[in-house]
């Protein structure tokens, strides 16, 4: 009773639900979830508060609370998330994996709702598993800011990197349209499918305009990250990605998260190592972006990252204006869906 | 037992050719006579169940279940996992041996099917082919089999080694067991969670491959093959990806005795359908591409499938309320096989219902040997689901009868009320109580 499969019927079939998060609108779990209006916005507030007299801007939200909530290790977003809610007068306490009933066996659901009842009105979260920040919201109804999930997004480390290419590229300060980033190609280079900066980077700088190449090795970089969102293409040859870019944005290898992949690092350094000659031959004017950790010698060489087309502190230096612009909004803004 | 007379509906027994009204009487456990509607002749003082308007059909086969009895009672019992499978128009389920500890023995196969367990459905069980489902040392078949299991298989943990599965197939072939696999070569799927494809990277989860479920089914019908003579009987369990299919497709060709079965969020769900995190799209093998999913739909619609059947891998809330990574795979579907296999493959797909409903019981009956079930004639059992196939209704998962409430399919549009399910002339499920 079998016959031949012939051409590929269509089907009409069940149509995909809408999401429904985030339910906080002081969420901020995904790029995707902020308008391009919402993103200006925070552009703007971040470069006001920055400017602010820092002993009129520590009344903003003075008593509010914030915990921080890592399961992983984290030095600039810990700290930079720290010291923005201090400066805005936010309390903040700080649950780490391996001090807490974490250890004990105690769920992420469990945890936010023990946070939620010592009186946190938002969570910031970094978790090793992609979509914990989700779960997370879900279980809480509390404003959550993803600071890293798993392999899947760090939102605002996209908004501090915007931050610094529009500083550099866009000096006129301003607010952001969907063209602002026109005519700029950004390189992302390195371990893209462990990476939650370069999805989150790939999903909001094209929405301004941005042209977003991925390059790196099949491995590292496998083809459907071009099918991740409009704006993104795929050019392995390091060097022909370089030449096209006005920034180049390096990774670092996320041995933590490979898995049993091998890579032959020699190979990897001659194809993808950021040196001071590819810079001055490909790309004498791009500006070099890393979110850090960098490892020297790896992805970047040293003389690269402490060189004069290197905004890799500059960046860290921004992480605090966004981040203290980020918790504003997740303590102000009105109408969760309890 | 009171005999029970099914009156004014429409008996519809594909295996029978049989299309029209019909009254039926169910006498001690079995379908006493048929005749046409006001004419049977031994119907005195049987209880008389009103059909009129409605379909009359073999009960429900569902040949792929966990009832997670013994060992995971907090999930799902037998009880309760043949109470939804009743209320879903389930008759008989082959029960899946991942209990805890696995089924692999002849007293376990027995404990299952004990009256003590309170099933409102007859149950099967299935054994694990290899002691503990560790893939290395195989089972008694022949005492399994004198216990009623009905089929062997490791499911969850896929046997690996050819010269294992070779055995296994062989051995299972002396004794008429069909051999079923869980088809994913485990080596290629370690941490993954989801279908790789563009969701799989735009959520940041790692993806197991089509040729992970693909491989293992050559792999399985080469060993097949080289087994001709022994006449090994393979099922490949809820098949996923059109690769499988084909495979299935060309070794039917071949003449080898292959048949496979897809699972309802198989035809009807995409790897899309994960949305942001959703655990209850989360099962193994995963949801695919809207490609294979379709390949689905047509293997459905052009006959290479042999049975529909529902995975049923009920859940407590809890261990669904985790991060997506950690969360077990599975999903409930005996409530749900019935009303979205006629709201999509016959309603929306123009399959003809007795199409539908040959894949939901005679095919399923006949894949596994299930003597007497899957057919509503003079002797068979009394297994039959009477429902209504224009009621349009919607699926509420707070309102099942399982256990377990993880279903993808809360809220769903569904075709065709279950009225009544009779299991062996008992009435095991009836929408007004």
């Amino acid at each position: 009773m079998t016959v031949a499969t012939s051409a590929r019927r269509h089907f009409s079939t069940p149509p995909v639900p809408a999401s429904s998060f985030p339910y906080h609108p002081g969420s901020m779990l995904s790029v995707v979830d902020l308008s391009v209006e919402e993103v200006s916005r925070l552009l703007k507030r971040a470069a006001e508060l920055e400017n602010q007299n820092p002993l009129e801007r520590d009344h903003i939200l003075a008593k509010r609370r914030i915990a921080l909530l890592f399961y992983e290790s984290s030095t600039r977003t810990r700290t930079s998330f720290e010291l923005a809610a201090k400066a805005l007068g936010v309390d903040t306490t700080l649950v780490s994996s391996l001090s807490s009933s974490i250890e004990k066996g105690e769920s992420l659901k469990d945890t936010g709702l023990t946070l939620r009842a010592l009186g946190a009105e938002a969570i910031i979260l970094r978790h090793p598993s992609s979509g914990a920040a989700w779960l997370l919201e879900e279980s809480t109804r509390l404003p959550v800011i993803n600071a890293g999930d798993g392999m899947h997004e760090h939102p605002t480390q996209a908004l501090l990197d915007l931050r610094t290419l529009l500083k550099h590229l866009r000096p006129k300060p301003q607010g952001v349209k969907s063209n602002t980033l026109a005519g700029v190609t950004v390189t992302i280079a390195g371990d893209i499918l462990h990476s939650r900066v370069a999805r989150s980077n790939m999903l909001l700088l094209p929405r301004l305009g941005a042209r977003v190449l991925l390059c790196g090795p099949k491995q590292l970089l496998p083809e459907i990250a071009s099918h991740a969102g409009p704006g993104i293409e795929i050019e392995r040859d390091f060097e022909a990605a370089m030449k096209q870019s006005q920034a180049i944005m390096m990774l670092r290898i996320q041995a933590e998260r490979l898995a049993g992949l091998q890579i032959d690092l020699e190979e990897y350094k001659a194809a993808y190592q950021l040196t001071g000659q590819r810079l001055a031959a490909l790309a004498p004017t791009a500006l070099v972006m890393h979110p850090g950790p960098i490892i020297r010698g790896m992805e970047i060489t040293a003389g690269v990252a402490d060189g004069p087309q290197s905004a890799i502190l500059e960046q860290v230096t921004h992480g605090l204006a966004i981040r203290m612009a980020v918790m504003e909004r997740a303590l102000t803004a009105k109408g969760g869906r309890a | 037992m009171k005999a029970i007379a099914i009156k004014g509906g429409h008996l519809m027994d594909p295996a029978a050719g049989v299309d029209e009204l019909k009254d039926i009487l169910l006498k001690d456990g079995r379908v006493a006579e048929i005749a046409a509607p006001g004419k049977l002749n031994g119907a005195a003082g049987a209880e008389v169940l009103n059909a009129k308007g409605l379909i009359v059909a073999p009960g429900l086969i569902d040949i792929h279940v966990h009832l997670r009895e013994p060992g995971q009672t907090h999930k799902e019992t037998i009880a309760t996992g043949t109470a939804a499978a009743a209320a879903g128009g389930f008759t008989a389920v082959a029960a899946m041996p991942n209990t805890i500890p696995v089924n692999d023995t002849a007293e376990i196969t027995r404990w299952m099917q004990a009256p003590e367990r309170g099933a409102s459905a007859r149950v099967f069980p299935i054994g694990a082919a290899t002691r503990g489902s560790k893939g290395e040392v195989i089972n008694d078949f022949a005492g399994l089999k004198a216990a009623g299991a009905v089929a062997v298989t490791d499911d969850g943990h896929p046997i690996l080694k050819d010269g294992i599965m070779r055995e296994v197939l062989a051995a299972a072939a002396r004794q008429g067991l069909t051999v079923i696999q869980h088809a994913e070569d485990t080596r290629m799927t370690q941490g993954c969670s989801m279908n790789l494809g563009p969701a799989s990277f735009r959520l940041g989860l790692r993806g197991m491959s089509n040729e992970s479920e693909s491989s293992l089914v050559e792999r399985d019908i080469r060993l097949v093959t080289e087994l001709k003579d022994s006449h090994a009987h393979l099922h490949v369990a809820h098949t996923s990806t059109a690769a499988a299919l084909a495979a299935v497709r060309q070794a039917r060709r071949n003449g080898l005795r292959v048949t496979c079965e897809v699972a309802p969020h198989h035809f009807l769900l995409t790897d899309e359908h994960v949305g942001l995190y959703n655990t209850h799209a989360k099962m193994n093998p995963p949801l695919r591409s809207a490609a294979d999913r379709d390949a689905m739909i047509q293997g459905i619609l052009d006959g290479v499938v042999d049975a529909i059947a529902t995975d049923h891998a009920p859940h407590a809330q809890h261990e669904k309320e985790v991060e997506f990574e950690f969360a077990p795979n599975g999903i409930t579907g005996l409530e749900t096989a019935l009303g979205l296999s006629l709201r999509w493959l016959h309603k929306q797909w123009k399959m003809p219902l007795g199409r539908v409903l040959s894949l939901l019981s005679a095919q399923p009956a006949a894949l596994l040997g299930f003597k007497g079930r899957g057919t509503l004639t003079v002797g068979s059992f009394a297994d039959v689901v009477v429902f209504d196939p224009k009621t349009e209704w919607t699926y509420r998962a707070t309102e099942s009868k399982s256990r377990a409430k993880n279903t993808p399919f809360d809220g769903w549009e569904m075709l065709g009320k279950v009225r009544w399910t009779i299991s062996e002339g008992r009435i095991a499920y009836s929408s007004l109580t």
